[in-house]
């Protein structure tokens, strides 16, 4: 290339660099589907839309809950929305995907998760007997998470205005530990492990619907962290650099958010990423990467490279982080990537999908 | 994974990649198309190119079915889905493909009633439970996908349903590859064939390319064992100074195809005189339409379709980037005018377009990523 040829090419470069550093322009007319999927859109439709209405420094952050001082003490403050489809699948349903989800989280910032409130949207027509099922589903969960729902509101929408059940709750939890934890928090060196197998959840509920004609014994990994995030905290202490539950768009997106909030590159092993071998063929067949199926009972650890063994001893030893990995490590460049070494000896950028991860036709 | 797990072995890989070098030729590069967008996303995948001497480049070529559909075709699919009367369903990846108007995704949220399905038979399956509402599939990809949309075609006739149609956009590959070759400025240096549309089309079709061009094209699988065994192939020919089709894909690819679906295929459809592909312009007998026995199950001649034509903006440089001749930057409208949120040419339709891959990590070169990946 000629020296002219090669400043052309970094003007471009620096052309869409000035693009990327301004603020995000939600160009949809409408909300469509992609802004609930918990990539680049819903990032955007945030960003664009909630962060500059309601625009303050806890909520700037960014983080999976509010973590403020109230009367001296450090209160997590959180709240999230349940529109699965169906409201019924293995290893789970909304109610304790409900709890679970909120109790996380609390838990991502290490506090101690206490009370939740439940917000239910119910369509006319919808079976009692399926609403008592998902309360004492939900009643479970509570108990063998520790908390109680201690609040609530019904509200009932025409038939056709629901998709049967609707849930919402939100959580308050105490923050007994002086850890700073963020996903600004990650330095190069860190170790990066994953607390148990990935994306159950996702597949378990997307065969769940039966569509694809594809039957297995998998079943959703939803869970309360609260006590593997203990374990962690009680053994690694200030190691702990962040911690995030891989939801929507999986641990590709949380790995994203780290890169991009701490300023640095994530380096994957992909053979030491744990899929079992049912999430692995459902992937294979759909053309999609289990990196992005979200999880509701899985989290992504940071943690000083030096305390990485022992936050693996302590996940290894709670029976939610039984099968805990080391799957990577974060390096200074090239900031914000997140890069995956391939078990085919090759290297790949793990980029935000746009919107859901969409089953390839070729 | 059986039958995975087999064709991704590292140790393999590197046995492979030094053969690979071996038969570079030094002071020369190679650039060869992989004609499919299923290689593309393989080689994306599973990282292939680090595997591949700095003096190989692979090219992508037209094959990713939805990025070469028109504008102009997703706004008329579009219009047809915003009847109420009408229950429009499609493959997944073609709900986020820009129209020049809207997309599906975007149409949906507007109130049409788009449904994602896997198989067009999903979509016969909707139109039994559905009477009351015209249900029409958006039929769309190469050789690979149009027999299974061909025998929907045959049994929905069979079964007499009156509410199912096709809106056919289902286009042919070796129109697209001719198309390739006759550019004036084009340097390829042979082809990874696609393997999927080889298991319909077999191997003959793609003779011409040897024997008139001078060219190697080598029928690939999907897995990267198989990419790089093509690559392997297609370089031993050029050391040999041969042209010729090999198949690699031989435990799937019959060489003469798969003649009951090209039957079913040839019942059904027939070519069209020309159709539109994005980025490439008009490409004469280059797609398929339902034949006139089929009308009544033709989307296109059962709604009033605008039939509305959205012109590749003139400074759209897709073709040029398709051939391997300009790099994504060089092109006029590069980051300006086309980004991916707002993609003109097919190279910036698909994650995977080479327009879109630089565009989102251009500024980062292979050599920082393999530095940054070592330990």
């Amino acid at each position: 290339m000629t020296a002219d040829q090669e400043q052309r090419e970094q003007e471009v470069l620096r052309r869409i660099e000035r693009t990327r550093g301004r603020p995000a322009r939600l160009r949809d007319e409408r909300i469509t589907m992609a802004h609930g999927a918990g990539g680049k859109a819903t990032q955007t439709l945030v960003e664009a839309v909630f962060l500059t209405a309601f625009h303050n420094p806890v909520l700037a952050r960014l983080e999976d809950q509010a973590v403020c001082e109230a009367g001296g003490a450090r209160l997590a403050f959180t709240t999230d929305a349940y529109v699965v489809s169906p409201l019924f699948f293995p290893g789970g349903d909304i109610g304790d995907l409900a709890v679970n989800g909120t109790v996380n989280d609390l838990a991502m910032a290490g506090a101690r998760p206490l009370h939740l409130s439940a917000g239910f949207i119910l369509e006319e027509g919808f079976p009692v007997a399926d609403l008592t099922r998902i309360a004492a589903s939900m009643a479970k969960a509570a108990a063998v998470a520790g908390v109680q729902v201690v609040t609530g509101d019904t509200k009932v929408v025409e038939r056709g205005k629901a998709d049967g059940c609707y849930l919402t709750t939100a959580g308050v939890g105490v923050v007994e530990h002086r850890f700073e934890l963020g996903a600004a928090r990650a330095r190069p060196g860190d170790a990066v492990l994953v607390s148990g197998p990935i994306g159950e959840h996702g597949t378990t509920v997307l065969l769940a619907r039966g569509e694809l004609g594809i039957e297995s014994d998998l079943e959703s990994d939803t869970a309360p962290l609260a006590g593997p995030v203990a374990a962690l905290l009680g053994a690694c202490g200030e190691g702990v650099r962040c911690l995030r539950d891989a939801t929507r768009g999986g641990v590709a997106t949380v790995l994203n958010e780290i890169a991009r909030a701490s300023g640095v590159a994530v380096v994957l092993d992909e053979g030491a990423v744990p899929v079992r071998a049912q999430v692995r063929g459902a992937a294979e067949i759909l053309g999609i990467d289990p990196l992005y199926i979200a999880c509701e009972g899985r989290m992504v650890v940071v943690v000083d490279a030096a305390r990485a063994e022992a936050a693996l001893d302590a996940l290894h030893a709670h029976p939610l982080g039984r099968e805990a990995a080391l799957i990577g490590h974060v390096v200074a460049d090239p900031a914000p990537l997140v890069l995956c070494r391939t078990e085919f000896g090759g290297t790949r950028i793990v980029d935000v999908l746009v919107g859901d991860p969409l089953p390839r036709i070729c | 994974m059986r039958y995975v797990d087999e064709y991704r072995d590292a140790g393999k890989a590197r046995a492979l990649a030094a053969e690979i070098a071996a038969l570079c030729e030094p002071d020369r590069t190679y650039t060869f198309m992989e004609v499919c967008g299923g290689h593309t996303h393989t080689i994306y995948k599973h990282g292939i190119e680090d595997h591949l001497p700095d003096t190989v480049h692979l090219v992508h070529g037209p094959g990713c079915p939805v990025c070469v559909i028109p504008m102009g075709r997703i706004d008329d699919a579009v219009h047809i889905a915003l009847r109420p009367d009408v229950i429009m369903t499609t493959f997944g990846d073609m709900m986020r493909v820009p129209g020049g108007d809207a997309s599906f995704l975007d149409a949906k949220a507007a109130g049409a009633d788009i449904r994602m399905v896997y198989s067009p038979l999903d979509a016969l399956r909707i139109a039994r439970a559905n009477p009351d509402r015209r249900v029409v599939f958006m039929a769309i990809g190469f050789e690979t996908t149009a027999p299974s949309t061909a025998v929907t075609v045959l049994r929905a006739a069979a079964e007499g349903l009156d509410n199912f149609s096709v809106f056919c956009n289902h286009v042919t590959i070796i129109p697209a590859i001719k198309a390739i070759l006759d550019s004036p400025d084009q340097r390829l240096d042979g082809f990874l064939g696609p393997g999927h549309v080889s298991t319909v089309i077999g191997c003959r079709p793609y003779e011409f390319i040897a024997a008139l061009h001078g060219k190697p094209l080598v029928v690939a699988g999907f897995e990267p064992l198989d990419i790089l065994q093509s690559v392997h192939l297609l370089l031993r020919q050029l050391a040999e100074r041969r042209a010729a089709v090999e198949n690699q894909y031989g435990r799937v690819v019959p060489w003469d195809g798969n003649p009951k679906a090209l039957g079913a295929l040839s019942r059904v459809m027939e070519l069209r005189p020309h159709f539109e592909w994005r980025g490439l312009g008009f490409i004469s007998h280059s797609a398929l339409r339902l034949k006139d026995e089929y009308a009544a199950y033709d989307a296109e001649r059962l709604f009033e379709v605008p039939g509305i034509r959205v012109a590749d903006p003139k400074a759209c440089q897709c073709g040029e980037v398709l051939k391997g001749v300009l790099k994504p930057w060089q092109c006029k409208v590069f980051g300006t005018a086309c980004t991916p949120e707002t993609p003109i040419g097919t190279c910036m339709v698909s994650s995977e377009g080479a327009c879109a891959a630089y565009y989102n990590f251009g500024r980062f070169t292979r050599a920082a990523v393999r530095e940054a990946t070592r330990s």
